[in-house]
């Protein structure tokens, strides 16, 4: 017992660490991520404007959405794909939560993409952190909305035939008031945009570059966890002010990140004058 | 207590917010929208919200979210969009969240005649989505069943923690009739049940003696989790046998041992008959008269009426129905009720009498199905 209470990082408080070791593979990038956004939460939590027990995350189903087993928050593990709407329900019953869907691209834009939509159309007081790895890796590396043109994926043998879903461009197109865009080589700017993000109201959306050398490395020659994230981080560009021309992802021309869009336009919960 | 005009979709709106609906989630169908317009105009001024949301998919998980935030929540829909439903009716089975679904029938398969009434659903509504599991269904036969169905409907989930489906068809939902409302204290109003450990000491699936967990929500400090996957008491997946034995066990269990409180059924001249007619919802409207106009020549028929379609209390409708040397189920489609009914009754002397129709079921209809096996 003295063992489990022994404090062996800063950010321990936030999880649920007997729990630990999580089902993340070695190389993968959704524990920088979550390492980043819960430095952010914890920034906020300090400063007064965030009650930790007015958290939730809510995810789906997928590698991303196993966050929720991990955070020590009110958290909602619940069906692939409809993490926006479950989320949706859980702010407008109570708006008094700061809820956070975590999932990665095919549960939030693939299965889940028309609920994306609608949320961010709607401005939904939602904050929406979307782990794009290019693959489905829960399931064993099939096409992904986001897999890139003529790769290889399991049920693609003979290449992917689809240009992918540029998922900042769609969301940024709708009344969401913030669209950023971060990358696991840049954890500094996921900090940055969860922290501004969870300052703000109405529909906030992070797109979070991610390295799966488990399955998507194996599928374009990148298995190695380190040379993957090192070519990850070469084309990784942080601009400004970045124009959403700018935001389609071509591995050989580069990912740019940062806040494609900082609205502030009114919000679901303004226009229904609650919370 | 005041009597009141109104159609039956009217009558559940009303029921749910006098039941404290506070959150309503749903898409527009046929015959089951002017439920969602009313509660749109109506339910704001009760502190609660309707929205309409993309489909009946994001409607039905909005509403499992909403009750997880600590509110009452419901979505109404008819068969096509009970079916986009079916996923998030087995998380909420899995998550043990309290939530009711109305499903107004319409004739189906696919889309039907969206306008028409049959009992095609009757199976939809036991066993609509995947996995091992049990969920009461109720089937009001009047206005003032509606009402009162529907406060029985939100009072169920809340005390057993499991979606409940109220299955009402198009001929209720948009009939007339005087009913009796109650004012806000004149009926018993059950609230789920809330942990008495402090946070630390809460295991979020750990049954109390009636199988049904406490229920912490979000916002509370009881850092609660909620998961579709197999679980433990604390919520934690889990891929062995015993653990997934005892949830499948305990879902199906608490539901079983509370049909005492969930199973209702009426019976009309029950005791003395030769031959008991079994129908509910709205073809149980005309079997009423049918049954009365036969005794009054002098047969010695009998009818029971089916308020809760599952789970069925065996032990009482077998007792029902023990003395009765027949027992003719009549309903508006291929033989659904009947299958278990002729299980319980004994097959060899249940007959089964389908009135199938897209209008309401008419006196000669209905005379002639029951007297074929007279």
């Amino acid at each position: 017992m003295a063992l489990a209470k022994l404090t062996l990082h800063p950010l321990d408080k936030y999880l649920r660490t007997d729990r630990l070791p999580h089902i993340w593979c070695p190389g993968c990038g959704i524990g920088i991520a979550l390492g980043a956004m819960l430095r952010a939460i914890d920034r906020r939590i300090n400063e007064g404007k965030l009650d930790r027990n007015k958290v939730v995350f809510v995810t789906g189903i997928g590698c991303s959405a196993r966050v929720s087993f991990y955070v020590d928050f009110d958290s909602a593990h619940t069906l692939h794909g409809r993490a926006i709407p479950f989320a949706t329900g859980v702010k407008l019953a109570n708006p008094s939560l700061e809820v956070i869907v975590v999932g990665g691209d095919g549960d939030i834009a693939g299965i889940g993409g028309n609920h994306l939509l609608h949320a961010a159309k709607r401005n939904m007081d939602l904050f929406v952190v979307m782990i794009t790895n290019f693959v489905y890796a829960m399931t064993g590396g099939q096409l992904a909305p986001t897999t890139p043109l003529k790769v290889y994926t399991t049920t693609t043998p003979h290449g992917n035939p689809e240009p992918p879903l540029n998922v900042v461009k769609l969301v940024a197109s709708l009344n969401a008031n913030y669209v950023a865009r971060a990358s696991i080589t840049t954890p500094h700017y996921i900090e940055m945009f969860t922290y501004k993000a969870l300052g703000m109201r109405g529909f906030r959306f992070l797109e979070v570059i991610s390295t799966c050398p488990e399955v998507y490395g194996r599928h374009i020659g990148l298995r190695n966890p380190v040379t993957m994230f090192e070519e990850l981080k070469k084309r990784v560009k942080y601009k400004p002010n970045p124009v959403i021309d700018e935001s389609d992802i071509d591995w050989e021309k580069g990912i740019v990140i940062g806040e494609y869009v900082v609205r502030n336009n009114p919000s679901y919960l303004d226009l229904v004058k609650r919370g | 207590m005041r009597r009141e005009f109104l159609s039956g979709n009217r009558a559940i709106a009303e029921a749910a917010i006098l039941s404290g609906l506070k959150f309503y989630a749903g898409y527009p169908i046929t015959p089951a929208s002017d439920l969602m317009e009313y509660l749109a105009e109506k339910l704001p001024s009760y502190g609660g919200i309707v929205v309409q949301f993309e489909d009946e998919i994001a409607s039905i998980n909005a509403a499992i979210g909403a009750s997880w935030a600590g509110v009452k929540a419901m979505t109404a829909t008819s068969g096509p969009g009970f079916s986009l439903m079916a996923e998030g009716v087995s998380l909420a089975v899995a998550t043990e969240t309290p939530v009711v679904v109305v499903d107004i029938m319409r004739a189906g398969p696919s889309t039907g005649i969206p306008t028409k009434a049959t009992q095609s659903d009757v199976y939809q509504a036991r066993w609509l989505a995947h996995g091992d599991y049990t969920i009461p269904v109720f089937a009001p036969w009047s206005v003032q069943d509606c009402y009162d169905m529907t406060i029985k409907s939100f009072n169920v989930a809340e005390k057993f923690r499991t979606p409940v489906v109220l299955l009402s068809d198009a001929n209720i939902a948009h009939m007339w009739e005087t009913l009796y409302v109650r004012e806000p204290g004149e009926v018993e109003i059950i609230e789920r049940k809330k942990p008495s450990v402090p946070p630390e000491e809460y295991r979020p699936y750990q049954p109390g003696l009636d199988l049904v967990p406490p229920m912490a929500v979000f916002g509370e400090g009881y850092k609660v989790i909620v998961e579709s996957l197999v679980h433990d008491e604390l919520g934690y997946y889990r891929q062995d046998s015993g653990t997934y034995r005892e949830m499948i066990a305990r879902l199906n269990e608490k539901i079983r041992r509370g049909v005492g409180y969930i199973y209702e059924q009426e019976e009309y001249w029950v005791e003395d008959s030769d031959a008991v007619v079994v129908a509910y919802g709205s073809t149980a409207r005309m079997v009423y008269p049918v049954v009365k106009a036969l005794r009054q020549k002098g047969a010695r028929v009998g009818f029971l009426r089916l308020k809760t379609l599952w789970p069925l209390d065996e032990e009482r409708l077998w007792r029902a129905l023990s003395r009765a040397g027949k027992v003719i189920v009549v309903e508006n489609n291929t033989g659904r009720v009947y299958l278990d009914v002729a299980r319980i009754a004994g097959s060899a002397r249940t007959f089964f009498s389908p009135v199938i129709t897209v209008d309401p079921p008419k006196f000669n209809e209905v005379m002639e199905a029951v007297a074929r096996w007279l």
